[in-house]
């Protein structure tokens, strides 16, 4: 889940594309602005996610954003009917502005934010109508959309990076219950299989201790 | 020269699935890794066809134990001979390994097997990521060394039927004609 509206790509050939369009020229350190006008000529669908994307300027913290599934999944009931869901969590507090100085400022934030009291984010459901696009994340819904309120995320606690948490965890991100599929969003594939091969890198690495220690934090 | 004998209508069967098997799974295993696209479909039919063959591969060393091998032709030798049964061993071992370590790479990431789509295999492996890498590494090794004991037992069963015309390969072909 990212804290865009949409997303930027479409196609694993468009987020190939577009990483080689913004990759940094040696010589400026700023991405070349002719290949990125070529990419964006060539994939009108990103141009318009970034043009969506841009209105929505990230939030000064992790705790007061929205995370939001993009890509569509089907719900399914037990008759067998399938219904387009998209979904975001919503969060129920503003965040600690974080301090500036230094490169974990946004985690040193959410940690000492959490170190006072839970957060909480409302899992919010989109039910999609006949019609808006299931395969495409560039595309948002209409914001008219039914939602359902689905419950409370509550975070009480925040744990450093270690053996048997997050750290060895691959999400995939179809791996699902009973009940919820995938869409034919060609993604689906794409990050499985990323997902994947990054998983089986991270895992034949040397373990290094993580950035963000979160008893290092002060108050 | 006389034919030799056949292995039992039954064991026939069993190497021939397996073949066509362990060579689909092969080759899906080695496409899938280099796929984006198709990556999630091709890895759904792999643990699918993977769990068939570990299977099929028990019901075939069980079987195994209900009757002798067919007598090898008067060109295998004594050395050769011990080669036979090494390379026969070897490859029963591998067969029931590699399924065996998918199986437990894939639960030593804290999730299940899934076969035919839907059916959850239970974990065979604690959740690990040190012991998934090593498992991962194991499974590519595998599959490598099954490409090359597969490749030297075709090799070897060619060179008997096409250059010493033995009817090597009779023992385990169905055709009326020796």
């Amino acid at each position: 889940m990212l804290n865009l509206p949409v997303f930027p790509d479409n196609s694993a050939q468009g987020f190939y594309d577009r990483l080689f369009a913004q990759k940094a020229v040696p010589t400026t350190g700023q991405p070349d602005p002719a290949a990125m006008s070529a990419f964006l000529a060539a994939h009108p669908e990103t141009a318009a996610a970034m043009a969506l994307i841009k209105k929505h300027p990230p939030t000064p913290g992790f705790a007061d954003s929205s995370f939001s599934s993009l890509m569509t999944f089907f719900f399914v009931n037990d008759a067998g009917v399938r219904t387009p869901v998209r979904w975001s969590f919503v969060p129920q507090q503003q965040a600690l502005p974080p301090r500036t100085g230094g490169k974990n400022d946004l985690f040193d934030a959410l940690i000492r934010q959490i170190r006072s009291g839970p957060l909480q984010w409302r899992l919010i459901l989109t039910v999609g109508a006949p019609g808006d696009p299931t395969a495409d994340a560039t595309l948002p819904w209409p914001s008219d959309r039914r939602t359902v309120d689905a419950g409370v995320l509550t975070l009480t606690g925040v744990e450093t990076d270690k053996a048997g948490n997050a750290r060895d965890i691959n999400f995939d991100p179809l791996v699902l219950p009973d009940g919820i599929e995938p869409s034919e969003d060609p993604l689906f594939s794409a990050r499985s299989a990323a997902y994947a091969a990054s998983y089986r890198a991270r895992t034949g690495e040397p373990k290094t201790p993580p950035a963000v220690q979160v008893d290092k934090v002060k108050e | 020269m006389s034919a030799p004998a056949r292995y039992p209508l039954r064991t026939r069967i069993l190497h021939w699935l397996t073949a066509v098997l362990i060579f689909s799974t092969l080759l899906i295993g080695f496409v899938m890794v280099n796929s984006i696209g198709s990556y999630a479909s091709l890895r759904t039919t792999h643990m699918t066809l993977g769990v068939l063959i570990l299977a099929v591969v028990v019901l075939r060393a069980a079987n195994r134990f209900t009757h002798r091998a067919p007598r090898l032709p008067d060109t295998v030798g004594w050395i050769e001979h011990k080669l036979v049964i090494g390379s026969e061993l070897m490859l029963y071992a591998l067969m029931l390994a590699q399924p065996l370590v998918g199986w437990a790479m894939v639960s030593a990431t804290g999730k299940p097997v899934v076969i035919f789509g839907s059916v959850q295999l239970p974990r065979i492996a604690p959740f690990d990521a040190d012991l998934f890498f090593t498992l991962r590494q194991a499974h590519s090794v595998l599959a490598y060394t099954l490409v090359v004991v597969i490749a030297a037992h075709v090799s070897a069963v060619l060179l008997h039927a096409v250059t010493l015309r033995d009817g090597m390969l009779s023992r385990m072909a169905f055709s009326r004609n020796r």
